[in-house]
């Protein structure tokens, strides 16, 4: 019997797993999948949960009935994989699984540990976060008995998960304390490192102005060095300063621990792997899949779906020693919440960055790239029940894997309305 | 997108005077956009960090700045002050590399 051992249990995790199960002759086969928690947390509803569209029963459920039948579940935490000798050793419970393949799907967490002042006395008081189930619920409290006052959303660094939730969530903020009567007593500010919220040159063009409409602020080049928490400030690394009533950050992003410990990783213990392929440079056995591979596309669960339909194609063949023919091309699609019931979409590659245009369909939609419509809304609520119905059970998505050009609207193609939008 | 000529090479940068092709680029490129950035001598600390970039760049984009403290052993403080005001744009710009970005 073969050995496949998917470490992490996530949206890349329990798709690879769920796919294989089929693709994979289980008289060959064993596919095991480890991870610590029971629960399956569906990621991208948090953003939802601070402002009461989503409750906690809307992103959970038990792991264990995610899975495929012939799938084997082990609850257990990581502590180090053991390369040279195909092994990893679990703590709690203290177990040693060998395998012949090992998938590290072991995704990206939130480390307000990593920046002095976050977690201390005013964490979760007036310090917050949302790339938790229980970061998300403490702020939905928060934000019910908040009475305005200046509300500040910073990045520590880049890359994290879903690149686009920080601006969601201010443009949801905008809505939300509209609804509550009190936008007027609120200042909303986005803190980025990078060189602007937008900084691809076409978004950038087309979407500049949605932060400016909904009166919310952009600080640009800010590297926060430290939380001063009594002063509620958030200090550079360049002595700038900004003032804040109520933080929510978006903490560094690292890759588990476990990465570390056993030397897999890069600086920010993110698996270094091919970027068409998955492969590991250094171990032909080692594949690593989602927001725990260090590749230059969003972590995001929709790149984490496209990657994995290239990379069970992949795998089968690999196996028997085969040429891996499907080469991922970095395609990810992500919905934007701009509040007021709608959103915008938005669909790219490791080349392409996010062009106007319709989708899936070219030009009929009903999706509609770069640009605000109420479809695109319902579009991202209807993708939860996609999520746990069709995406993790590893059923076909009629979309392809690979991006396509067509319905994108490009510089001199599209006619009059990008012309339009674009002016 | 334009072309510029720089210490007498042509070479080709976008709106921001970032260079587009990495391949373009040289020392002398480097030294005269460090002057332009407000950096009179590039000393071997600074040629550490772009050398080390130029090295460590995905798809011809500059690493993080906290890529660039672990890869190099310098602190983010060192950083500030070898590149005052920016460091991960300044130094994308000085090496020939495209500056850090989003995927919007």
């Amino acid at each position: 019997m073969k050995r496949l051992l998917i470490l992490g249990g996530g949206t890349a995790g329990t798709m690879v797993a769920n796919r294989l199960s089929r693709m994979l002759d289980p008289l060959e086969w064993t596919i095991t999948v480890v991870d610590q928690s029971q629960t399956h947390y569906y990621q991208p509803g948090f953003l939802f949960i601070p402002f009461g569209i989503y409750t906690k029963q809307d992103v959970i459920k038990p792991r264990r009935n995610l899975f495929a039948p012939g799938v084997e579940f082990i609850q257990g935490t990581v502590d180090v994989i053991d390369a040279e000798a195909r092994r990893v050793h679990l703590s709690e419970p203290a177990r040693t699984l060998p395998y012949d393949f090992l998938v590290i799907a072991t995704g990206a967490h939130v480390r307000p540990d990593q920046t002095p002042g976050m977690m201390e006395q005013e964490w979760r008081r007036s310090i917050h976060e949302f790339y938790t189930f229980e970061g998300a619920l403490a702020l939905a409290e928060q934000l019910r008995r908040w009475k305005g006052g200046r509300l500040v959303v910073n990045v520590v660094d880049f890359p994290i998960k879903c690149p686009v939730a920080p601006l969601e969530f201010l443009m949801l903020a905008d809505w939300f304390f509209h609804e509550q009567g009190i936008r007027d007593r609120v200042e909303l500010i986005f803190v980025t490192p990078l060189s602007g919220a937008f900084t691809k040159p076409l978004a950038a063009k087309l979407l500049g102005h949605l932060l400016e409409e909904k009166g919310i602020r952009v600080v640009p080049e800010f590297m926060v060095e430290r939380v001063d928490p009594d002063a509620k400030k958030l200090i550079a690394y360049d002595e700038q300063e900004v003032e804040y009533d109520l933080l929510v950050t978006v903490p560094l992003n690292m890759g588990d621990e476990s990465i570390a410990r056993s030397g897999l990783g890069d600086a920010l213990n993110f698996v270094p792997v091919d970027k068409h392929t998955f492969l590991s440079p250094k171990h032909p056995e080692i594949f690593a899949l989602g927001d725990a591979a260090a590749l230059p596309t969003s972590k995001a669960g929709s790149a984490a779906h496209f990657a994995v339909e290239c990379f069970v194609e992949n795998f089968v063949r690999y196996v028997d020693g085969l040429e891996m023919l499907h080469k991922f091309d970095g395609h990810a699609n992500c919905f934007i919440e701009s509040g007021f019931g709608k959103a915008l979409l938005i669909d790219f590659n490791y080349d392409v960055e996010p062009l106007p245009g319709r989708y899936p369909l070219p030009g009929i939609g009903p999706l509609t790239l770069l640009e605000e419509s109420e479809a695109n809304h319902w579009g991202k609520l209807m993708f939860r029940w996609m999520y746990w119905h069709v995406l993790l059970k590893g059923e076909a998505l009629p979309l392809p894997a690979q991006m396509s050009m067509a319905g994108k609207w490009t510089n001199g193609q599209g006619g009059r309305r990008y012309e339009h939008v674009a002016a | 997108m334009t072309t510029k000529t720089i210490e007498g090479f042509t070479v080709e940068v976008n709106e921001e005077g970032f260079l587009v092709s990495p391949e373009q680029w040289n020392e002398e490129i480097a030294r005269a956009i460090a002057r332009e950035e407000g950096i009179e001598e590039l000393t071997p600390q600074h040629w550490q960090v772009i050398r080390w970039c130029r090295e460590n760049a995905v798809n011809g984009r500059s690493p993080t700045l906290r890529q660039i403290t672990a890869g190099t052993g310098l602190s983010t403080k060192e950083l500030f002050a070898l590149f005052p005001k920016g460091p991960a744009k300044k130094v994308a710009r000085i090496a020939g590399l495209g500056k850090p970005e989003g995927c919007v």
